[in-house]
């Protein structure tokens, strides 16, 4: 394969931020854009990354059968019914992070490398332990997903320590979940004080809204970022673009504002 | 926003707004979580300001305690050294 493979790990330490639903989007997005991705799911016993891409009932093999020779790696790897350029090596659901040692986790990024791929995602469980150290040990890259709240900005800045011990330095920021009325109302934290508490080290890859379709394109099993008409979708199609290199500006997060509201910031003197 | 916080803006009263809170709750917390030491250095630090101390106090170096903690406004290294003896040739006195 002449053409470069990038391995990039989706991670955030505390569980819930939408580490799933950002690593489904995004490869979905990538696809969009003519590339060809792998997803790998690596919470194993805990398998949700077929669900987000609505390829639950497709699964035969899974990455434990593939590492234990069950299966050959094309046997497990799904292509996605919409999108050919999308594939998903799914978790295993009836083992545990044990299943897999961290030099298996590599080998088996390696074999995927191997299919010709240009991006290989790496959804990472939750937590700091062993399930972590094996979905960063492949990765060349990586994605810190936050949400603007205290535990999970705390969260993902042990993430960072512990991806720098693993050479994985710098690493890409996306702040989920934003609400953008609240940070208006000095009532939630904002992007800039997520940035600011987590440091210059990390680079803002992306900021995506709370949003309702995110809810009702999981239970349809169909990424946001495949449909037009949403904010959050529109947010994971930015990110794809920038992480294929193009200088993509922020959306503009900033509701409408009444006159009600132009009045309180009259008074109080924030414009 | 509450009839108080409208009332404090008026009066450009410094505002404890949810976001201020969360902000500076957080730089503390963060604080507080990358500066813990490992054992080993802290051992070190210990036993260096105790040769340094002893040298003008004579200190209970089995009750000496140095430890990291989050004070107002920051993290502050904390060493609670008892004192047995001033002495009184020390430089110091």
């Amino acid at each position: 394969m002449s053409e470069t493979c990038r391995v990039i790990v989706i991670t955030s330490g505390k569980g819930g931020v939408g580490k799933t639903t950002t690593t489904a989007n995004i490869g979905a997005a990538l696809a969009n854009l003519d590339e060809k991705v792998a997803l790998l799911d690596t919470d194993i016993g805990l398998r949700n990354l077929d669900l987000a891409l609505g390829l639950e009932n497709r699964i035969v093999y899974d990455i434990v059968d593939v590492v234990e020779g069950r299966a050959r790696l094309r046997q497990a790897l799904i292509k996605d019914k919409r999108n050919p350029n999308l594939a998903l090596l799914p978790a295993a659901q009836t083992r545990d992070k044990s299943a897999v040692s961290m030099r298996q986790m590599q080998q088996v990024v390696e074999d995927v490398k191997a299919e010709g791929f240009t991006f290989i995602l790496i959804d990472c469980p939750a937590g700091i332990e062993q399930g972590f150290k094996n979905a960063t040990a492949g990765a060349d890259e990586a994605i810190v997903v936050t949400n603007p709240e205290m535990a999970s900005v705390r969260d993902a800045d042990r993430i960072i320590g512990l991806l720098e011990a693993q050479e994985l330095r710098n690493p890409m920021l996306i702040v989920n979940r934003l609400r953008p009325k609240m940070v208006k109302a000095q009532e939630a934290l904002s992007v800039e004080d997520v940035q600011e508490v987590l440091g210059s080290s990390v680079r803002l890859l992306g900021i995506v809204p709370e949003d309702d379709a995110i809810i009702t394109s999981t239970n349809r099993g169909e990424p946001v970022s495949l449909a037009d008409g949403s904010m959050s979708g529109q947010a994971f199609r930015d990110i794809a673009r920038r992480l294929r290199g193009e200088d993509v500006p922020f959306l503009d997060l900033e509701e409408k504002t009444g006159i009600f509201d132009r009045l309180m910031q009259f008074f109080s003197g924030k414009r | 926003m509450s009839l108080k916080d409208m009332i404090d803006r008026l009066l450009g009263r410094p505002e404890k707004n949810p976001r201020g809170v969360a902000r500076d709750r957080l730089r503390l917390v963060l604080m507080q979580d990358r500066s813990a030491l490992p054992a080993s250095t802290m051992e070190l630090i210990r036993k260096e300001i105790l040769q340094v101390l002893a040298k003008h106090i004579d200190i209970d170096e089995n009750s000496l305690d140095v430890s990291i903690e989050r004070a107002d406004g920051g993290v502050a290294l904390i060493a609670n050294i008892p004192i047995r003896n001033m002495r009184a040739d020390g430089p110091a006195s």
